[in-house]
């Protein structure tokens, strides 16, 4: 039975109502979406397991709404699920969390956006705002000076509100308890070197056993979501650099992909072969980052040097052709903003032997220590389904045994041309995440060779207009940004500036996955767990 | 950069010329310039990286610009630590009372360093619904290190002016490093957690 007919049977009343991009957009009305849901993610000949993402929208008129992207691990269909509800004063839409448990952080982002309550999610609070906040900022009526900046400190409920729908249509609201009075909660951050960022983290704590780790998030919300809606479409692309700072290629890419496909214009192969090869010395680079802060955080200092020390040949060479250390704003729409410099080829030819060489080094001085073993093998394990369940994807999701690259699954730019593998583990345990990264350094240095003399002759830039204008409808493209899958879902209305636009982060389900990892785990074992997931925090907030 | 250039500070002069105006005995003076010699070249900072820009930060601390070199490089953690506070990235709203809490708890002497256009005036968020448009709304500024990410070179100028603001400075007999707050006071709990 294909994905419609499984929906429809469920659901009678679900039509499609447009494709982008080769994948359905099939409407459901809310009652019936618990059923269509459960159809889906019950198929037997394939279930739809992952939650790509869930993205709450304004219509305006036709009401506020969500749609929900899903995959299947198994066969790597897709299909995107729309439902709205047309009640702007009280919007409630049923909660998917129990099916999908990514959806239970997901469903309290569209609840601080715009304000739709989920009946039967058990955690209903904000999630980026101040919990004293008024209004719902993505919403097209939202007043903006509801709010000011206030110095007060924001104090924090220790209970959830969970909301469910009488048979009589009135809500009902239960508390459930997140830290008892007998807990002895710790907080760290937001201001925390260890946290690769301002992640604030509330743990409850049995002696030196987690039992339950609350993120607070939102310490470095900019609201980038609801900026683009006022920016032209080339405007918009300096924001997604300041997402992942250490993916800014990549995200930068995966924008510039969605615009492109949505004006249906022609990259030239040059310009792809250009940005393969900079997404892998992105990821080259965020990986060594990595590599650097893991051993700082535990403690182990000279690692930290050698990773910064062929860091900082990439950004030698990023800036060569760039003019950019870490943020490059190097993609454009239909292209590449400039020509290689005439030293690139040879500079990164240089490096990857240069790297080669040195990375023994790296294992020896860190991966083989006893201290290393100890504090990370068999810490933090996250199952398969779990980390499916959570969306977690990139190298956590792949040392714990799931295959979800982008580069594998959906082939974009120049990534089927080239032969690279996956590096999937199994154990699960922080040091698979980090062996994961390790070689996947290797892998990537193994993409650019390959195509570093390949890369044709020609134009790196299709020439646009200035203001750029896009057909009316839904886009969305994805990317394997340096630690996970980024997406980017636009909706135009045919204006020069997006009606909608939204990012699928790649920190969000990791930052989602602490709860499940740390529980058990040792407080101290908190912070290399942290490090091993690798999130970046702005990215999480936008 | 020419010598000229790096001294061409109007308002360091100003502070000179307001000590030389004032007058000070030389027992004093010369224990200030002591002193000050010594404050200056071990500027401990309360790193506050909320984005990119602390990532370039980090890079300072790497062996390529090696800030220990200046005298930079010990971070500390603890606001009771530290001798100034260096914001590195975008402060939103959520985040402006710990920032405010945090510069409150320090010790005097301090000094704020704000680093990247986010903390200078929103820079590439200007406008957003959730971001303090220049980090002065909140706290004192000593010095700007405009960029987006400020180059490593461009802390490095930074952090010289500071070093010179410094040793400008009168450490005993009265304070004039300090001029008055943008703002009122505001009453903020320090106690709480």
């Amino acid at each position: 039975m294909n994905l419609l007919d499984t929906i429809i049977k469920a659901a009678p009343e679900a039509h499609i109502v447009t494709e982008t991009d080769g994948i359905q957009i099939v409407a459901v009305t809310p009652e019936e979406l618990p059923a269509a849901a459960q159809a889906l993610a019950q198929r037997p000949e394939g279930a739809m397991d992952f939650l790509y993402d869930l993205t709450g929208m304004d219509w305006g008129e036709e009401g506020l709404g969500v749609l929900y992207q899903l995959e299947s691990t198994a066969t790597g269909e897709r299909i995107i699920l729309r439902t709205q509800t047309t009640d702007r004063e009280r919007p409630l839409l049923p909660s998917v969390s129990t099916l999908w448990p990514t959806a239970e952080i997901k469903e309290r982002e569209a609840f601080d956006f715009l304000g739709i309550r989920f009946t039967g999610n058990p955690d209903m609070r904000r999630l980026y705002l101040r919990e004293d906040w008024k209004g719902y900022p993505l919403r097209k009526d939202y007043d903006a000076t509801a709010n000011e900046l206030t110095l007060d400190n924001e104090i924090n409920a220790d209970t959830t509100e969970e909301y469910t729908l009488r048979p009589d249509g009135t809500l009902e609201c239960h508390e459930h308890q997140l830290f008892g009075n007998d807990d002895f909660v710790v907080n760290i951050g937001p201001q925390h070197p260890s946290t690769h960022g301002v992640l604030r983290l509330r743990t409850a704590l049995d002696g030196e056993v987690i039992r339950h780790v609350d993120p607070i998030l939102g310490y470095i919300h900019r609201g980038i979501e609801k900026m683009a809606e006022r920016m032209t479409y080339p405007q918009t692309l300096a924001m997604t650099d300041r997402l992942d700072y250490l993916s800014a290629h990549q995200n930068r890419h995966a924008l510039c992909r969605c615009i492109e496909g949505a004006m249906e214009l022609e990259v030239p192969e040059r310009a792809e072969y250009i940005r393969t090869i900079m997404d892998e010395l992105q990821r080259i680079d965020s990986h060594l980052l990595f590599y650097s802060c893991l051993a700082m955080d535990m403690g182990a200092l000279t690692p930290f040097f050698y990773g910064f020390r062929e860091r900082e040949m990439i950004l030698n060479i990023f800036e060569e052709t760039t003019g950019g250390r870490l943020i490059q704003n190097y993609n454009v729409i239909g292209g590449v903003r400039a020509d290689l410099h005439p030293d690139f080829c040879n500079k990164t030819k240089e490096f990857i032997v240069h790297l080669r060489q040195v990375l023994p080094d790296y294992h020896n001085i860190f991966t083989g220590s006893i201290i290393a073993k100890t504090r990370l093998e068999g810490v933090g394990r996250l199952s398969r389904e779990q980390v499916i369940g959570l969306g977690a994807t990139g190298g956590t999701g792949r040392a714990s045994g799931w295959a979800n690259d982008v580069r594998k699954r959906h082939p974009y730019a120049v990534y089927d041309q080239v032969d690279f593998e996956e590096v999937v583990r199994t154990e699960g345990d922080s040091m698979a995440r980090y062996l994961v990264r390790m070689d996947e350094i290797e892998q990537s240095c193994r993409i650019i060779e390959q195509l570093i003399d390949r890369i044709p002759e020609g134009p790196v830039r299709t020439k646009t207009k200035p203001i750029i204008k896009l057909p009316e409808g839904i886009f969305t493209a994805s990317v394997e940004a340096s630690r996970g899958a980024f997406g980017v879902l636009l909706e135009s209305r045919g204006d020069k500036s997006p009606y909608r636009l939204h990012f699928r982060s790649t920190g969000l389900p990791l930052v989602h996955t602490m709860d499940t990892a740390c529980r058990g785990a040792k407080l101290a074992d908190l912070i290399a767990i942290g490090g091993s997931i690798d999130f970046v925090i702005p990215d999480i907030d936008r | 950069m020419k010598t000229d250039e790096f001294k061409n500070n109007d308002y360091l002069q100003r502070l000179v010329d307001k000590l030389n105006a004032d007058g000070a005995g030389i027992v004093l003076t010369t224990l200030d310039e002591a002193i000050n010699w010594g404050r200056s070249n071990s500027l401990w900072s309360l790193t506050f990286g909320t984005s990119c820009c602390a990532i370039e930060f980090m890079a300072l601390g790497a062996a390529r610009y090696d800030m220990a070199r200046f005298g930079f490089e010990v971070t500390r953690n603890s606001p009771r630590q530290a001798d100034m506070i260096m914001v590195l990235g975008t402060i939103t709203w959520k985040m402006a009372s710990v920032l405010r809490r945090l510069y409150d708890q320090m010790a005097d002497p301090k000094y704020v360093v704000a680093v990247g256009g986010c903390t200078i005036s929103g820079g590439p968020f200007r406008g957003s619904y959730h971001v303090v448009e220049g980090i002065d709304k909140i706290i004192p500024v000593d010095v700007y290190i405009p960029g987006c990410p400020p180059r490593p070179e461009a802390f490095f100028y930074g952090m010289m002016q500071l070093q010179r603001k410094v040793k400008a400075e009168r450490f005993l007999g009265g304070r004039n490093h300090k001029e008055s707050r943008p703002k009122e006071e505001t009453q903020t709990d320090e106690t709480a957690e």
